[in-house]
């Protein structure tokens, strides 16, 4: 099926997600879609997969036909099918359970039929999936080729495919790229959703970069690496002289330290961290750098290796013992996990302290709150409530909350979404920080951020970690084709 | 205007006007003169000082409740249970009672043992949601309710089992302690100034408590927000064992009212439905524990003043329940409109 994308344009409130995106993916591709993190990637393929609406003056055109998409079951009558990143099934089913959702029309449907199509479509691409198994008993690989044959037999004639190489293995790897060609060769559409250089470069047979929501170049093989990482993250802006990091005695040691969760394994990190060193985690999202830095702040317990603060042992102890020794820790979704929605800001600072006694304090946490919200910039009133403040105020206002004195602060994309004045001013006190002896490990997916702010960093790559790298003695093209999965090989040993 | 608190006032006058209109349009459906029907509500519950004195009868274990779920509302948590803490706060009286009737000891320390006694008891029913919650993994919603038709099959088993008077037993409860064992009522009137004073300490209390204190304030936290709660530093899963702990005794303290200064003994339907009543308190009230004492009497004066609308208007007393559920379902839905506008404007 021919796909037509005329002028996409979409506005979630002031943000502009895509700005009139033009794109032509003629039957038998395999489109490949660059970008990083927010380059508007996932906002465009949910409105061909009727997830979203486009704002109106855009155009999809299938086959000739000017189309409007209404849900995802609209979708798929058109013969859309997208396959998510997290596989939308559901759990205590059994596969051929879910096989069977989704489909329109019959009160009781015909099992046996079902069945023997299911084995067929099974069949025909080499997967072993048992309809009688519970689908929570299968891997991620597992469910998406259960999505795969689920959404060819509703009828999908495109198939959008987003990150779908993130968390299988690389057996089932390669049964999927096997099975998108052969499907492409069956004049299917397929449009391939990542930010993974290699895979792109393996499968696809043309690509587009997007960034900032728009379209920023189109190439086809032979692919040049450093051409496509120019693409992904424009050119190199310098934020001005970088400071030199002074060493100080080891804050954290990480000995060996291997994690877990659903996705990924992370096997044997060592690292030191210096009083006063900044230390930036780069990669795509969800490569592993979330759960290497809730390890440091006891949130997810390592299975196995020793963490230690200060020369003191925290292996396997509570997050609040961790905090207690000196260990903060921000996370990225401020309303979410960071601040209390419905309590002021002058809540938030008495929470922050030690209680003196039973009752509070009015007059002084009124003094707290006047002068943290002077000193961090903040622009609200002391009582206002956290959410009726601007990113960047409440950005401020979760450093306003840190403890003093502190030995290290984790950050997750700690200026995401800010302006490049709220950059400034944040790192500034951050760095006031450093000078008072803390060290500061962060996650950002903007890579001037990390290359301008830390002294070393680490690069996660599906659960690969490398060596500290020292952030003088990178460049960011670099960084892009690490992030991306290049080059790993010549660095010398996966695991660092 | 919608934002500020004036709006939200009208919006409650508004709602108030809606569910008397409701109410109203039921009675006249099945011939009933709504005017009448108000009438004779207002004069059965203020007409007289034994009328009044019933109202607060009712008022003193609906307050005590209230008081207990606007703990439990802080800390985000929904304690249906609350009906059965107040059942066992009952049992547990009952059983203090019991124990040291024949023992010689002055009453009026046997009355306090009681009532700390119920109070104990429901703060040991209230931890037992508490523990299915946050060890277990069961909704509070689920293991209240449940643990709402043990208590009342407890109460049933033991007065027709280990407790039944002598001879038969019978739905009447069981056997009436002597005159001493109660709390003292004020002249001939069934209220006990006791007992509204314990009421009154209870409601204080808990203002004071969510208002002024650092405990008060991380309840609230863990109640807005359980993980960020978490992340600041706040014990979050031992707050919702405490906020439970309280609700439970604030609760057994109820219970307590009803077998010291109400029933003298226990009776089947010992909590007659205050539990229950209480959250309807508490929702209408939404948080804000200056409400609690206005709108309980206010409940409590429904429910007294419906008694006599059988015998005057055959009318079922259960009036007041349509009257009270009315006006629960307008004043919440008036606010999720409000709450619309606030966000459009």
């Amino acid at each position: 099926m021919n796909i037509e994308l005329k002028n996409i344009h979409k506005h979630f409130g002031r943000t502009h997600a895509n700005k009139g995106i033009n794109l032509n993916i003629p039957s038998g591709t395999i489109q490949g879609i660059l970008g990083e993190n927010g380059a508007g990637k996932s906002t465009l393929m949910k409105i061909l997969s009727g997830f979203i609406q486009a704002d109106p003056g855009s155009q999809i055109i299938l086959d000739g036909k000017p189309v409007i998409i209404h849900s995802p079951a609209d979708a798929i009558r058109f013969g859309v099918g997208m396959l998510h990143q997290d596989p939308l099934d559901f759990s205590p089913m059994r596969v051929l359970d879910n096989f069977l959702l989704g489909r329109s029309g019959g009160l009781f449907p015909n099992r046996t039929t079902v069945a023997r199509d299911f084995k067929l479509l099974a069949e025909q691409f080499d997967f072993s999936l048992d309809p009688d198994n519970y689908v929570d008993s299968l891997t991620v690989g597992e469910r998406q080729q259960l999505e795969i044959i689920r959404l060819l037999w509703l009828g999908a004639r495109i198939l959008i495919l987003d990150e779908p190489t993130t968390g299988i293995s690389a057996s089932q790897k390669a049964k999927l790229f096997a099975t998108l060609k052969k499907l492409a060769e069956q004049s299917m559409t397929i449009i391939f959703v990542s930010h993974k250089l290699e895979d792109v470069e393996h499968l696809c047979s043309q690509v587009v970069v997007l960034r900032d929501g728009e379209l920023v170049g189109a190439t086809r093989p032979p692919y040049i690496t450093s051409k496509l990482v120019e693409m992904m993250f424009g050119k190199m802006i310098t934020l001005g002289e970088r400071q030199a990091a002074q060493a100080g005695d080891v804050v954290l040691s990480l000995n060996n330290i291997s994690l877990e969760d659903v996705r990924l394994k992370i096997k044997n990190v060592n690292l030191d961290v210096r009083a006063g060193e900044v230390i930036g985690l780069a990669g795509m999202e969800g490569s592993g750098q979330g759960i290497f830095i809730r390890a440091c702040a006891g949130l997810v317990r390592p299975v196995g290796g020793r963490v230690q603060l200060n020369g003191h042992d925290l292996t396997a102890k509570s997050y609040h013992k961790f905090k207690h020794a000196g260990v903060n820790f921000l996370p990225a979704s401020r309303l979410e996990e960071g601040l209390v929605p419905g309590l002021s800001l002058t809540e938030h600072f008495v929470l922050a302290e030690e209680p003196k006694g039973v009752f509070i304090d009015r007059a002084a946490g009124q003094k707290l709150a006047e002068d943290r919200i002077r000193s961090f910039n903040i622009r609200g009133m002391p009582f206002s409530t956290v959410e009726s403040l601007s990113g960047g105020n409440q950005q401020r206002a979760e450093l306003a909350l840190l403890q003093s004195p502190l030995s290290l602060v984790l950050l997750e994309h700690p200026t995401r979404g800010l302006d490049i004045e709220s950059v400034i001013y944040i790192w500034g006190k951050l760095k006031e920080r450093c000078k008072q002896g803390a060290s500061i490990i962060f996650i950002s997916s903007d890579l001037d951020e990390i290359l301008q702010y830390s002294d070393r960093l680490l690069v996660f790559f599906s659960g690969n970690v490398s060596q500290p790298l020292d952030a003088n003695a990178t460049s960011v093209e670099e960084l892009g084709q690490l992030i991306g999965g290049k080059g790993w090989t010549e660095m010398g040993g996966e695991h660092a | 205007m919608l934002k500020g608190r004036l709006g939200g006032f009208l919006f409650q006058l508004i709602a108030l006007l809606f569910a008397f209109g409701f109410v109203s349009l039921i009675l006249i459906s099945v011939d009933a003169s709504p005017m009448d029907a108000y009438k004779n509500m207002f004069t059965g519950s203020f007409g007289s000082m034994r009328k009044f004195a019933e109202v607060l009868v009712a008022f003193v274990p609906l307050l005590l409740v209230t008081a207990g779920l606007l703990v439990t509302f802080s800390s985000g948590l929904w304690n249906i249970g609350v009906e059965g803490q107040v059942v066992l706060g009952a049992i547990a009286t009952t059983w203090v009672f019991r124990y040291f009737l024949e023992s010689g000891l002055h009453p009026a320390l046997v009355i306090t043992l009681a009532i700390l006694g119920g109070m104990l008891g429901g703060a040991l029913w209230a931890s037992f949601t508490g523990v299915l919650k946050v060890f277990g993994g069961v909704n509070e919603i689920f293991g209240g309710l449940g643990l709402n038709f043990v208590s009342t099959a407890l109460t049933i088993y033991l007065i027709f089992g280990p407790w039944k008077r002598p001879g038969v037993a019978s739905m009447s409860g069981t056997v009436p302690f002597p005159d001493e064992f109660s709390l003292p009522l004020l002249f001939d009137l069934r209220i006990s100034l006791w007992a509204l004073g314990i009421a009154l300490i209870g409601i204080v209390a808990v203002y004071f408590i969510l208002q002024g204190t650092y405990f008060g304030l991380r309840l609230k936290a863990v109640g807005k927000n359980f993980r960020a709660a978490y992340l600041l530093g706040i014990p979050t899963w031992q707050y919702s064992m405490y906020s439970f702990l309280i609700c439970g005794a604030l609760a057994g303290a109820a219970g307590a009212m009803q077998v010291a200064a109400v029933y003298h003994r226990l009776i089947p339907s010992i909590s007659s439905g205050y539990g229950y009543l209480g959250l309807m308190v508490a929702m209408l009230i939404n948080y804000r524990a200056v409400w609690a004492v206005p709108v309980a009497l206010f409940f409590a004066a429904l429910n007294i003043g419906s008694i006599q609308l059988p015998i005057l208007m055959k009318l079922d007393s259960s009036l007041s329940g349509v009257l009270q559920g009315a006006l629960v379902l307008f004043v919440l839905l008036a606010e999720g409109v409000r709450q619309k506008f606030v966000k459009k404007a």
